[in-house]
């Protein structure tokens, strides 16, 4: 009895009793929703687009923010370094589609995951050998992100907003409008979106295999620089943070692999589910760190009713 | 020539549908066999029993495992490392729990354990499909290791989280843990996977294995001529996690002696895909090449950087790098010039590095650990162009090659 009522009324009352906390904790998880959203966007553009399971996200996260970090260490100014940055993901990109990617047109699906985990494991050893695999600071300030934060007192409570992660939801929503708008509104983003929806039909119109994948992994790119620059401020540089990468796979299960706007909602829910699991459930009850679990068992349960996502394309079998 | 099948007639099913139909194969295992049973204990050393026989065969058995799920039936699978974790906990608490156990018996039964967690974790599989299955199964991968660490009866409340192997004893000799010798160690192991292997050569080519196969490569069609897709995908998870299973209680009991939850890490699991999927998914014989590859390389590597604990002669440095460039080499001419170009620049560079050893150039270890997580990464992808069927359909060219010498077709 006294374990039932842990399980299903404990966590509510708290939740009733200190709205300010839970306010906070709502917002926590907005805050990393936004970011695994993003990231599950990179993963949906390029598997939209060619069908590869793209492994390697996490570590073009990690990738993109320790060399904006080198480059600052350099020498070279902040706004340059992420103009310098972007040049080196660009060319991370071309160097994929045509190393990688092209000798492997037309191969089962999963051989294309596995290239993705060995440009993974290459991108780890040849980051580690060029920046050294010890711990860095994200140059926050010189790239004039605010670092305060706002107190608020709802309800006579206390609401601590940092201003670091106010800058993250508006550059993270800006940056999905953005993305949002050059898939509906452009050439390149509706060359993107018909490659996604039919391949043969695609290219049979014009429309360049080689090209679309160079740009869908520089779009990864860019996601990976923003969210490097994000997570990167909050938790230091570090090849710990391709574990956020991990984050997004749940978050795609349940928005379904196509979809861009499960991407969105999926990220959303997954941030916000998982912080309240943790605080209110995780922490009390399991001995905490349920984080690392959560989204994927939430998933999974989803997908036992749902298999295609809560978005994705209704899977429709043949023989 | 050695490969003649000429004059080797069947004249009844059974012959036909022996283990070895042509005569040399059967002939090449019982080579490998007595360099496994009898050469190699007595030739090798400690360090080679610790780095290079004990781990590549647990690997193999792992990546075995796995490619019964994955190669066979087509369920792809990212928990593998969890599920090894189940294994070696399992075996963990019979042996403390009852002391008087056989060691062999305990390992043998610890494969149960995971099994059982492998079907109920296989249940999502009947809906769920494809890299949605692949995600699913990263459920189990990280809600286990989790429990792992939370869970402290599972390591008898160690003030350290982990698991320590105590000194077993069969017959009057230490099997496991500080006190037993690399060669028992290396005997049990043997014997535990030649026991498996002949277990899943059997099983992939009978009944159960021809319903696997049918599920990989199109379920619906299965289903509609008669196979009962739920019996088919959950006795592929539960035969593969009892392999698995077992891999991981001998990877802790045999070769690691200690494992904290964090061993059965993600990274485990793509270790062992890597050798699957290097190895050539489908196969049997595959995942032991994957494993001599991706268990051997990084030492190779390693050995010949000359940053080993033990002294190798310079001479020993530049004969392993001059093998190296060979078989890169041998690779490259059965398939490409593509192959060919980036074997011949990689045995180049193997070659200079070697004759930099010559001249008494060192680089520092940790470099070195991060070029060859560097090597490993461009290699797995270099394997995948040059061959995406993976080692095992490289030999299986070579021997068709062999069949028909000096015929070119």
């Amino acid at each position: 009895m006294e374990f039932l009522a842990d399980v299903f009324v404990t966590p509510f009352v708290d939740m009733v009793q200190a709205p300010d906390f839970l306010m906070q904790v709502l917002w926590e998880g907005l805050v990393s929703g936004i970011l695994y959203a993003l990231i599950a966007l990179g993963f949906v553009l390029i598997f939209r687009s060619s069908r590869i399971f793209n492994f390697a996200q996490g570590i073009m996260v990690v990738f993109a923010a320790l060399t904006l970090v080198g480059l600052f260490a350099l020498g070279v100014p902040a706004w340059l370094s992420v103009g310098l940055t972007l040049v080196v993901m660009f060319v991370l990109a071309v160097v994929i589609e045509r190393v990688v990617l092209r000798p492997l047109v037309g191969q089962p699906d999963i051989i294309l995951f596995m290239a993705t985990i060995g440009i993974t494991l290459f991108l780890i050893g040849f980051g580690e050998t060029i920046f050294g695999g010890e711990n860095k600071v994200m140059i926050t300030e010189e790239l004039g992100i605010p670092t305060g934060d706002t107190v608020l007192e709802p309800f006579g409570g206390l609401l601590i907003l940092q201003h670091l992660d106010i800058t993250v939801v508006i550059v993270a929503t800006l940056l999905v409008l953005a993305l949002l708008a050059f898939l509906n509104y452009t050439q390149m983003g509706r060359a993107i979106r018909a490659l996604g929806d039919d391949h043969q039909a695609a290219l049979s119109v014009g429309i360049s295999l080689q090209t679309i994948w160079v740009l869908v992994w520089f779009i990864a790119g860019i996601i990976a620089l923003v969210t490097g620059i994000a997570w990167g401020a909050r938790a230091g540089v570090s090849f710990a943070l391709e574990v956020i990468a991990y984050k997004a796979l749940p978050v795609l299960m349940l928005g379904g692999l196509e979809s861009i706007t499960g991407a969105i909602v999926g990220g959303l829910m997954i941030g916000i589910l998982e912080k309240l699991f943790e605080i209110y459930w995780g922490q009390p009850l399991l001995g905490g760190n349920t984080e690392t679990w959560f989204a994927f068992v939430l998933a999974l349960i989803v997908l036992l009713f749902r298999p295609q996502g809560l978005f994705g394309e209704r899977i429709i079998e043949r023989v | 020539m050695l490969y003649r099948t000429a004059g080797q007639f069947k004249t009844s099913y059974v012959a036909d549908q022996a283990l070895f139909p042509v005569r040399q194969d059967a002939v090449l295992l019982t080579i490998i066999l007595i360099f496994g049973w009898v050469i190699f204990p007595m030739t090798a050393s400690e360090f080679t029993f610790q780095t290079l026989l004990i781990p590549i065969l647990i690997y193999a058995l792992a990546a075995m495992g796995l490619n019964i799920l994955t190669g066979f039936a087509g369920q792809l699978s990212l928990g593998t490392g969890a599920f090894m974790g189940v294994g070696a906990y399992a075996c963990y608490k019979m042996v403390t729990l009852f002391p008087w156990m056989n060691p062999i018996v305990a390992i043998l039964l610890s494969g149960v354990f995971s099994a059982g967690i492998g079907v109920a974790f296989g249940i999502p599989s009947l809906r769920i499909k494809g890299f949605y299955l692949a995600i699913a199964t990263l459920a189990a991968q990280f809600f286990l290791v989790w429990l792992f660490e939370k869970w402290s009866w599972l390591y008898n409340y160690n003030a350290s989280g982990a698991i320590q192997v105590p000194n077993l004893e069969m017959f009057g000799v230490f099997v496991s843990g500080p006190q037993a010798a690399s060669v028992t160690e290396y005997y049990i192991v043997l014997f535990v996977v030649t026991l498996l292997t002949l277990l899943c050569i059997n099983l992939t080519r009978g009944n159960l294995g021809r319903t696997w196969k049918a599920t990989r490569d199109m379920d619906i069609a299965a289903e509609l001529i008669g196979i009962n897709l739920m019996k088919s995908k959950l006795t592929a998870f539960a035969v593969s996690s009892y392999v698995v299973g077992v891999a991981g209680a001998l990877y802790v009991f045999m070769w690691k002696g200690a494992a904290e939850p964090n061993v059965f890490d993600i990274p485990l699991s793509f270790q062992v895909l890597f050798i699957a999927i290097i190895g050539g998914l489908g196969s049997i014989m595959g995942n032991y090449l994957g494993a001599i590859l991706i268990v051997g390389l990084p030492v190779v590597l390693n050995v010949v950087a000359g940053t080993q604990v033990f002294e190798i002669s310079t001479g020993s440095a530049l004969l392993l790098a001059a093998l190296i460039a060979a078989a890169t080499f041998l690779f490259g001419v059965a398939r490409n010039l593509w192959g060919m170009a980036a074997a011949i620049g990689f045995g180049a560079a193997t070659l200079i590095y070697g004759y930099a050893q010559l001249q008494g150039f060192r680089i520092e270890s940790a470099l070195i650990e991060h070029i060859n997580v560097m090597i490993v990464g461009a290699l797995i992808i270099f394997f995948l162009i040059i061959e995406p069927h993976g080692l095992n359909q490289l030999w299986r060219l070579i021997r068709e090659k062999l069949i028909i010498w000096p015929f070119p077709h």
